[in-house]
């Protein structure tokens, strides 16, 4: 059912991918003829195809990382926050994509998330560390669909190649309304010679279309652009309700992320129709909706939302877009609406998290932030939490409450190798040179060296919380209270680090 | 001329017969795939319940009978073979597992405790993920039923012996009761 859906949202983007490059064409053809009319058309179709080419392939190679790198977002492990990778596992078997999309942390307050990735199989999901702190588990998952209903939708895909197609036409609008400006009369100047086929009205004609066409294509391209935009928003949240049967998760998180004032500083006008909320909203502090929004209103969006009651399926969603709107637009592709799908809105999960007061929130954004960033938290005897930055390299820090040295972990050499190298090393003495039967790196383990081929380090486990470690490359390492395997390999170096249980 | 018709038919027979026998074969190992899934989700659950037992244990001295709920429920879950069989099995260590954690409303310094938190946070993605997995196994399970008893597909199943797949059903009326009990004490 879901492979129908993704059919016919490709066959939409066809369509709209065919009227964009027909604008775009005929700008392209006007401008060449109206600057030179012998044989300047085909020359101005040839620069539009350039400019539509150069685009393209900057966002196809590069794209997706290009603006997960402007929006500051940096790649985690699962042990800086589990339940995001829970959760983020969860919807990606109930939405059956075929691969884990990577997982971004923004390093930024306000809550908001998006998804980027040309391809399904190389996706990625983005969330600030603003929305794992404000959001409960039932909240995070909805807003998780959200995204992850983007990716197997191909939204991302389209919007991408629509998104081109849009910044193309005003690109090469721009140039020759701003070109007309600065060389008035250029256009009446070069008149066509007697080999051109139309006449001088055919000229005349062609050029005031150009000039027509310059000023009204990118507006008609930018409200087709945000009308699907707009449209894909609404299948993305009937996608995620139908993903985690709880309308409610969706509904509430939106209405958390719409009332938070704190704006997002590294959205833009380029980036912003990614995110879930429109991130600039916030900036100016009021509602933008209408034929230049690329969001719906996101209290529309959230009385839809509560207004499912019988069930989560498409069919539902659509039931109550007509009922909340008043009008009966389809917003989801027919063959999605085929046969209503028996799917039971489920209960809320009993909340696994308590709710924090203001301060604490702030307390975990911060901790959760510097976890991002590759801090490590040692808890002092006195009860204090030490964060310890990355680049700290000194064995021993300072308690800056109670003056407690305290030492700082570090993964050892494992006594097996150390004693596999003893006895390597006194066989290799006893038996002169008969040493070569033994493994090459038994006989010489080479000592505070980093890397793959390095012998694997230990760590013993003092407690069941969270812990935090130096490999001897310098890197932190942490475990959370339920990391349950025997190793870890180093990020940066690769060594192997064995984790022995307490 | 006969001859070239009626050899015509005859690969066109074959073909049409190996192309069948070929989509069951492939819609057997989906749902075969698809129930390695959950297999996998529920072994995770197994494996999580002793510890989760564990560090409550000391915390909860009076509901002793809660937990010994729990672990029989597991070791009975862990025996049973057969998917509808387990599907009852995990229907109880489900229900099991969520009077556990009303109880646990009780005891403040457990739901402190980051240990108990990591492994409840565990254990309620694992549910997820079996509830997620089992909408597609049993989406899959039913195109293969369908397959092997239409015809002309069944005749096929029945010569090579391709046997209906079972269900998996777990009754999620327990996680739905839990916030409904919670409102109405």
């Amino acid at each position: 059912m879901m492979w129908e859906l993704i059919a016919a949202n490709r066959r939409k983007s066809m369509v709209l991918f065919a009227g964009m490059a027909l604008i775009l064409c005929l700008l392209g053809y006007g401008i060449g003829y109206t600057a030179y009319p012998d044989g300047g058309g085909p020359l101005g179709l040839i620069f539009a195809a350039t400019i539509w080419l150069v685009l393209a392939a900057m966002a196809v190679f590069g794209g997706g990382s290009l603006i997960l790198q402007l929006s500051r977002a940096k790649r985690v492990t699962p042990d800086v926050h589990p339940q995001l990778f829970n959760v983020v596992e969860e919807m990606k078997i109930a939405s059956g994509l075929p691969a884990m999309p990577k997982i971004y942390i923004i390093d930024a307050r306000a809550p908001n998330a998006f998804a980027t990735g040309l391809r399904a199989e190389d996706s990625a999901i983005a969330v600030t560390a603003g929305l794992l702190t404000k959001l409960n588990r039932d909240e995070l998952q909805g807003v998780i669909a959200h995204e992850m209903a983007h990716i197997v939708n191909r939204d991302v895909q389209f919007m991408t190649v629509a998104g081109i197609m849009l910044g193309s036409i005003v690109l090469l609008s721009q140039v020759f309304l701003r070109g007309m400006w600065l060389a008035p009369g250029s256009a009446k100047r070069v008149r066509p010679k007697s080999t051109s086929k139309a006449g001088p009205q055919g000229h005349i004609a062609i050029v005031i279309i150009t000039i027509a066409l310059a000023i009204l294509g990118p507006i008609f391209a930018r409200i087709l652009y945000f009308a699907l935009s707009r449209k894909r928003e609404y299948l993305a949240d009937a996608s995620a309700v139908r993903f985690t049967r709880y309308p409610e998760g969706l509904a509430s998180a939106l209405e958390k992320m719409s009332s938070s004032t704190v704006p997002l500083e590294t959205a833009n006008q380029v980036t912003a129709p990614m995110y879930i909320v429109n991130p600039l909203e916030a900036k100016k502090g009021m509602s933008l909706s209408g034929l230049g929004s690329t969001h719906p209103p996101v209290h529309e969006r959230i009385a839809i939302l509560r207004n499912m009651t019988r069930g989560a399926s498409l069919l539902q969603y659509q039931r109550s877009f007509s009922k909340t709107k008043g009008k009966p637009t389809m917003i989801i592709p027919s063959s999605g609406l085929k046969k209503d799908e028996p799917l039971k809105i489920r209960g809320a999960h009993p909340d696994v998290v308590k709710a924090k007061s203001k301060k604490g929130e702030i307390r975990d954004l911060m901790d959760l932030m510097r976890a991002v960033n590759g801090f490590a938290f040692l808890v002092c005897a006195c009860g204090l939490k030490i964060k310890v930055p990355p680049d700290f390299e000194e064995p021993h820090i300072a308690c800056p409450r109670c003056k407690r040295e305290n030492k700082i972990p570090t993964a050892k050499v494992s006594d097996a190798s150390e004693a596999a190298a003893v006895i390597g090393a006194m066989v290799g003495t006893l038996a002169g040179r008969g040493g070569q039967d033994l493994p090459a790196e038994v006989q010489n383990v080479p000592k505070g060296t980093t890397g793959p081929d390095a012998p694997p380090l230990e760590y013993r486990r003092k407690s069941d919380g969270w812990e935090s470690f130096n490999c001897s490359c310098g890197k932190f390492h942490q475990i959370s209270p339920a990391f349950s395997s025997h190793q870890i390999t180093c990020r940066v170096c690769g060594r192997m680090i064995k984790i022995d249980p307490a | 001329m006969f001859q070239w018709i009626g050899l015509v038919i005859i690969v066109v027979a074959i073909a049409s017969f190996i192309g069948m026998y070929n989509s069951l074969v492939q819609l057997r190992n989906r749902v075969k795939n698809a129930w390695s899934q959950i297999d996998v989700q529920l072994k995770r659950r197994h494996d999580l319940i002793p510890n989760l037992v564990e560090t409550a244990k000391g915390y909860m001295q009076h509901e002793r009978e809660t937990l010994s709920a729990i672990t029989d429920a597991r070791s009975r879950a862990m025996g049973v073979e057969g998917v509808a069989a387990k599907g009852k099995a995990e229907t109880q260590l489900s229900g099991a597992l969520s009077k556990f954690m009303l109880v646990v409303e009780n005891y403040p310094d457990l739901k402190a405790n980051q240990n108990f938190l990591a492994l409840q946070e565990e254990l309620t993605s694992t549910e997820n993920k079996i509830a997620f997995s089992r909408q597609s196994y049993n989406d899959s399970v039913l195109f293969f039923n369908n397959k092997i008893q239409m015809f002309p597909s069944n005749l096929i199943a029945n010569m090579f012996n391709f046997i209906a797949e079972e269900f998996f059903e777990i009754e999620d009326e327990a996680e739905r009761e839990v916030p409904k009990v919670q409102f109405t004490e």
